[in-house]
């Protein structure tokens, strides 16, 4: 008797249980998200992995919508000065830190203030060196950190001053080099406030969980300041870098979105999984760098023209790689923001390959090489399985105009220290674009700078140099109107593209699959989507 | 016996600082360091973080550094993982590790044995020719293809395992990388099994032992299998440690938290700290398991006794 009352007692609770938990179910996002994070500190954040878990808890003056354009965030507005070089702006009423404590106008100095300080060693600082003093500060040539053009007017109102006009500020300040950090935390613990059990945020998530190697795990936050229209409540950013694993997984049904699916699969994800395959242009340049420092071969210009002109870019994208990448012929990326409409298009792109072939060849003869005197270069590139079918490939375009080709591969690290070293001929690079301007990929192609006796060449391993082309971006830096901006850094490109600077080779492409299950993903060209404009039907 | 291994355990400090030497240098010598990446970061970046990490101080001095932390049992910052001690990394992965290798380890041993013991007594038979088919699947599938095929199979097309991922307390989740990771090991053990049973099965002690009249079992049980195991056991310590080492694929495709990916990816990465630190866990590990076969061996051979 009592054993049946006790077993009635215990099946209803169990029943109620289980409807209270179906009734209240978490909707739960399962994002694969490539790379191990290697830090959740948005100063020292280099991936995009790790920008899509930082900027889903912390939240910048701006933000990005669905479509990852500028949006006011932490700011609910702001005044721009006649000159364009004061920014004023106006914090939203009620923010806070997951603490409770208030999220203020001296979080964003400081914030700055530890981004530029040298002790931080920040990778991607220099992204918001337009703000006045930055680049002194962070080279440690100015130790006073009060000169930086950061101020707290008061509690909720900030004030920034650039060096100079900058069109792009608003969108760089989306980025998560522009976050604020909980000063009170920061100063209380140092590094440390970003481990799992000090860690606070201001953004639509909170970080839960973080098992290296496996997932990060956020949870939705009550209190930011949209929480209400917020629909997913827990996110999963889970570690996978093996493509084709991840792919097997989406389609059990364990991931919601990849980021990522091996290239080759485009097609079967097209037939079998109609419409969940997206495959969007990404603001980036893939191109190949041409060593040009004195007495290299390919310092000779019409060396140069002959391999870039004979590399047929229209079969990579769609044969060599399978995913439609577009063919690139100028510098910067097509639906690139404050540029001239029509993207640079030399000539020769619409030559038939033959006659290019033709050309190229009386242009190895002048330079002194010919089928008795074949050149040989040494292509370089980071191993990887695409980067050596394009090397293979364009060794083989190369071939017709008496280029022999030395194939060499070596892991990520070495091979970048032998381009910056300048220890190579030809060797592939990539450019994502930091922030939507096209300044972002000119400024690969200017001289470098001399700095304690030796030149400082930064990204530009080719070391190209072009006197006019640098005096047209140092003057583009201060225009203030963008048409005449836009006018002045496309006829740098056109300088550079003409003279074989370097060879464009694609368009980057994002992709990314998306479960039919999810609504609110918007395709776009910076491929950021953040977790609270999507929703999941169970 | 114990002032053997005494002894040993010893020994092991000398042996212990070799390698940390030898690691220490030769990963220096390697061109590339931990902070090239697809950028070049503006010189003062790069000085800040190589100040912040004791690169910019000379070799031998970073050297005396990391000893004389080692030896307070401090294995330095991870420089690729950013809030993360290589102490830490190794708490939270090697637990993690050492379970996966564990309960791959005791059940392709013991099916290893098994299989290998059938095989033997039934050579050249069907249930031999099976059991080799089956051997030779996982000898000769690489295991990244194997846990490939072995998600689609249970995961996309049965449904009956996660595809992978970690849950903490899971057993599900842990049922594929196990196996993926066991069946080369079992299939290894199985071959050496078959081919030392064959051998003692066909000895003089054996042939008198079925002389005197001793059932099949009893022969197999007192006097066969005990002989025979001899060189599957030298072969458990390293095979101990190869499941140790030998799970980054598995960790890689299955996504879970282990340390066998640090030990590949940070020597990659020029992570110095983690590989150092994996290093030197691997090498004390590596030391013990010998230790311990070497024990074995000498509780199931009475010809091998250590002074």
């Amino acid at each position: 008797m009592i054993f049946t009352k006790a077993f009635k007692a215990i099946a209803t609770a169990g029943a109620m249980a289980l409807m209270m938990s179906t009734a209240a179910s978490a909707v739960t996002l399962q994002l694969h998200n490539g790379g191990d994070p290697g830090t959740l500190d948005p100063h020292k954040a280099s991936g995009d992995w790790e920008n899509r878990v930082i900027g889903d808890y912390i939240e910048g003056l701006l933000t990005e919508n669905a479509k990852a354009e500028a949006i006011p965030g932490q700011a609910e507005s702001w005044d721009i000065s006649e000159d364009g070089t004061v920014y004023t702006f106006h914090l939203r009423d009620g923010i806070q830190w997951s603490d409770g404590e208030p999220v203020t106008a001296g979080d964003f100095v400081f914030a700055f203030q530890r981004l530029f300080n040298p002790a931080t060693a920040a990778d991607y600082a220099y992204l918001q060196f337009p703000i006045k003093n930055s680049e002194k500060i962070n080279s440690g040539e100015i130790t006073d950190f009060n000169e930086l053009g950061v101020k707290a007017i008061d509690d909720k109102t900030l004030e920034i001053t650039l060096e100079a006009p900058t069109p792009f500020f608003l969108d760089a300040l989306t980025h998560y080099t522009a976050y604020p950090v909980p000063q009170h935390l920061v100063e209380k613990l140092g590094d440390d406030w970003t481990k799992v059990e000090n860690i606070v945020g201001n953004g639509p998530y909170l970080i839960k969980e973080w098992l290296p190697g496996s997932y990060v795990r956020s949870e939705k936050n009550p209190d930011y300041y949209d929480a209400a229209n917020v629909q997913i409540d827990e996110v999963f950013y889970h570690v996978l870098e093996d493509q084709a694993a991840a792919l097997n997984r989406y389609r059990a049904g364990e991931f919601d979105i990849l980021t990522d699916f091996p290239a080759d699969q485009y097609q079967w994800l097209q037939d079998n999984m109609p419409g969940q395959a997206h495959v969007v242009p990404f603001l980036g340049v893939y191109y190949y760098v041409m060593n040009q420092e004195e007495g290299q071969v390919l310092s000779d210009i019409r060396i140069r023209e002959a391999l870039s002109t004979t590399v047929v870019r229209d079969v990579i994208g769609p044969d060599i790689l399978g995913t439609g990448e577009l063919p690139a012929y100028g510098w910067v990326p097509p639906g690139t923001n404050n540029y001239v409409d029509t993207p640079y298009h030399p000539a020769w792109a619409d030559t038939p390959y033959e006659e290019r072939v033709e050309h190229a060849k009386e242009l190895m003869t002048e330079a002194g090489y010919g089928p008795d005197n074949p050149l040989t270069l040494q292509l370089r590139y980071n191993t990887n399985d695409n980067h050596q079918r394009i090397a293979v490939a364009i060794a083989a375009m190369w071939e017709p105009i008496g280029v022999k080709v030395e194939l060499f591969n070596a892991e990520t690290a070495v091979h970048y220290d032998a381009l910056r070293a300048g220890d190579f001929q030809v060797g592939r690079a990539g450019w994502l674009l930091d922030y939507n301007d096209p300044s972002n990929t000119l400024d690969l192609l200017k001289t470098g700078v001399s700095q304690d006796g030796t030149m400082n060449w930064g990204n530009n391993y080719g070391r190209y140099s072009n006197a006019e082309y640098d005096e047209l971006m140092k003057k583009a830096s201060t225009e203030l109107d963008l048409v005449a901006r836009g006018k002045l850094l496309a006829d740098a490109e056109k300088i550079a593209m003409d003279e074989f600077a370097a060879i464009p080779i694609y368009w980057y492409v994002s992709k990314d699959v998306v479960s039919p299950k999810i609504s609110g993903f918007e395709e776009n060209a910076k491929n950021i989507f953040r977790t609270r404009w999507l929703s999941k039907a169970e | 016996m114990l002032g053997y291994a005494f002894r040993r355990v010893l020994s092991a400090i000398p042996i212990a600082l070799i390698a940390v030497t030898v690691c220490f240098f030769i990963l220096r010598l390697a061109p590339g360091g931990p902070f090239d990446g697809e950028r070049a970061l503006p010189p003062t970046v790069l000085a800040n973080l190589r100040a912040h990490y004791n690169l910019d101080q000379p070799l031998v001095v970073q050297y005396f550094i990391y000893v004389w932390r080692l030896i307070q049992g401090d294995l330095g910052p991870s420089m690729v993982i950013d809030g993360f001690d290589v102490a830490d990394l190794i708490r939270i992965g090697f637990p993690f590790t050492l379970t996966m290798a564990l309960c791959a380890f005791v059940i392709a041993t013991s099916i290893g044995i098994l299989a290998g013991i059938l095989a033997a007594v039934n050579q050249n038979k069907w249930p031999d020719y099976v059991l080799v088919l089956i051997v030779m699947i996982g000898v000769v599938i690489p295991n990244f293809l194997n846990a490939a095929l072995l998600q689609l199979l249970f995961g996309v097309h049965l449904g009956w395992l996660p595809a992978g991922g970690w849950v903490s307390g899971s057993i599900a989740h842990l049922v594929l990388p196990v196996t993926v990771l066991a069946w080369p090991h079992a299939a290894r053990i199985s071959r050496l099994m078959r081919g030392s049973m064959i051998e003692v099965l066909g000895s003089n002690y054996v042939r008198t032992a079925r002389a005197k009249g001793l059932g099949e079992r009893l022969v197999l049980a007192r006097h066969a299998i005990k002989p025979a195991l001899l060189p599957v056991v030298s072969y458990l310590g390293p095979g101990l440690s190869y499941l140790l080492t030998g799970s980054l694929a598995v960790e890689q495709i299955f996504g879970l938290p282990g340390i066998g990916k640090y030990f590949v990816t940070a020597a990659l990465n020029r992570d110095y700290g983690i590989v150092l630190g994996t290093t030197i866990l691997y090498m004390f590990i590596i030391l013990a398991l010998n230790l311990i076969v070497d024990l074995v061996y000498a509780w199931l051979d009475p010809k091998v006794r250590y002074r």
